[in-house]
């Protein structure tokens, strides 16, 4: 951890409105998998503004290369190659570092490899799938991996995902934990999508759509898109609201 | 005209989908080769202070299906009372112990379960012991913003009466949603997404 200074204020309160909500009957599995009641708020506490941090020494050298880390030696995934790379950043707009990124995705042709996937398109056997980073100082961070295809999903008779990389992040308070998928400029299935359509605010979700960088493409070798995230901002202020007297 | 705040809005979440294993817990998948062992799979060791535990349970949905795609995230304190975090500022927590645990719901039964410690009291806000909880965090397919609640412990039965949380809860009926009852060593705790038995969210 390069955090010299944790920070220790309690976080922003989430805008829900913001959020997607948790009944969206168009995505058929929410329905009976979202809570009924109104969240309970109550005021930060030491269990929400500490979370768990993760240091550089879990990484291994090809963590976050989905191209080789699952390849066959001197082979590599079929596919699309691109760089992902952007920055961390909270409310605030400062970058977070130390920050752990896990990322999952189908192969080239939108085929995942897991034991519940039945999609017809085949498995590519030097593709996995995973990869993880974390965040430099400046909140910084990038992969490599092939461009995802989109796929089908049982959900209406003839739904498709449009192409979309899973990202899961930790801040350094479990309140921020966020899981989120990045999408692709100019894929026509992101409007058609009922996943994405569960978030209402047109501004939130082309907050989640990564563009062409073409300033950061490798010539010869991969195309860059750039997806920044944004996590929960804390309250910088010292002054705790401790009763009178205490 | 005044100055304006600059601030950014948080990424809206998307569901976890059902392939989160592949991304979070990808040797549970038998996907190993890739990391060396699951994060978060290990909160203990030998040497980890306190009473060991076993926490175990479901994730029921409004049919009363438990779900067998969900991925369960904990974080609780130490048996001293101390969080394993850069922002713990009241002392040094036990080094053998994580404090986070995070594991799948079982893929044909729904069962999840973690090997873990009793924690200590940690403070409210305004200094008042809180009762010993875990913190959950769930996702799922079908859950479009991670669900966070907490697990209290039946056995803690004065302690969760002064609970400073559990206290302002308006609807009493509903606070034993959030009481893992005990047998031997292991806590039970179901969660219920919906129904006359749905467990109490909370907005942090
Ligand atoms: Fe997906």
């Amino acid at each position: 951890m390069s955090n010299l200074n944790p920070e220790t204020g309690p976080f922003f309160p989430r805008d829900r409105s913001w959020q997607p909500k948790a009944y969206t009957p168009e995505y058929k599995t929410s329905v009976v998998r979202s809570p009924q009641k109104a969240p309970i708020s109550f005021p930060n506490t030491i269990s929400e503004i500490t979370g768990p941090v993760f240091g550089h020494n879990i990484l291994g050298e090809r963590d976050h290369d989905l191209i080789s880390n699952f390849a066959k030696p001197g082979e590599s995934a079929l596919g699309e190659r691109i760089i992902v790379h952007g920055r961390v950043l909270d409310e605030r707009g400062r970058g977070v570092s130390g920050a752990l990124i896990e990322v999952w995705q189908a192969n080239a042709g939108g085929r995942y490899r897991h034991k519940n996937e039945g999609y017809i398109a085949p498995l590519d056997t030097n593709f996995g799938g995973c990869g993880r980073t974390i965040t430099n100082d400046e909140g910084a961070y990038e992969f490599r991996t092939i461009k995802p295809g989109p796929y089908p999903w049982p959900n209406g008779v003839n739904d498709w995902r449009p192409a979309h990389i899973h990202f899961s992040l930790f801040g350094d308070g479990f309140a921020q934990r966020l899981i989120t998928q990045m999408y692709f400029e100019g894929d026509p299935l992101i409007p058609l999508c009922p996943i994405v359509n569960a978030i209402s605010d047109a501004r939130a979700i082309e907050q989640l759509i990564a563009p062409l960088d073409m300033a950061n493409t490798i010539p010869m070798d991969a195309r860059a898109y750039k997806f920044d995230i944004v996590l929960r901002g804390r309250r910088s202020s010292p002054f705790d609201n401790k009763l009178e007297g205490n | 005209m005044v100055q304006a705040l600059n601030r950014l809005k948080e990424s809206a979440s998307q569901t976890a989908g059902p392939y989160v294993h592949i991304g979070c817990t990808p040797n549970f998948l038998g996907m190993d080769g890739i990391y060396p062992d699951d994060l978060g799979r290990a909160m203990v060791n030998d040497k980890t202070k306190g009473e060991r535990i076993t926490v175990t349970g479901r994730v029921i949905d409004g049919t009363g299906t438990p779900l067998k795609d969900a991925l369960i995230e904990i974080w609780q304190a130490d048996a001293a009372g101390l969080y394993n975090s850069p922002s713990e500022l009241r002392g040094s927590a036990d080094p053998n112990f994580t404090g986070w645990g995070r594991q799948p719901t079982d893929l044909e039964t729904g069962v999840f379960s973690f090997e873990t410690i009793k924690p200590g009291r940690v403070p409210f806000t305004d200094g008042r012991d809180q009762a010993p909880h875990i913190s959950f965090w769930i996702v799922a397919r079908g859950i479009n913003l991670g669900l966070h609640t907490r697990m209290y412990f039946a056995d803690e039965a004065m302690a969760n009466r002064e609970d400073p949380i559990l206290a302002r809860l308006e609807h009493k009926v509903r606070v034993r949603t959030l009481i893992a009852e005990r047998q031997a060593d292991t806590y039970t705790f179901d969660i219920h997404l919906q129904g006359a038995r749905e467990t109490i969210f909370f907005d942090i």
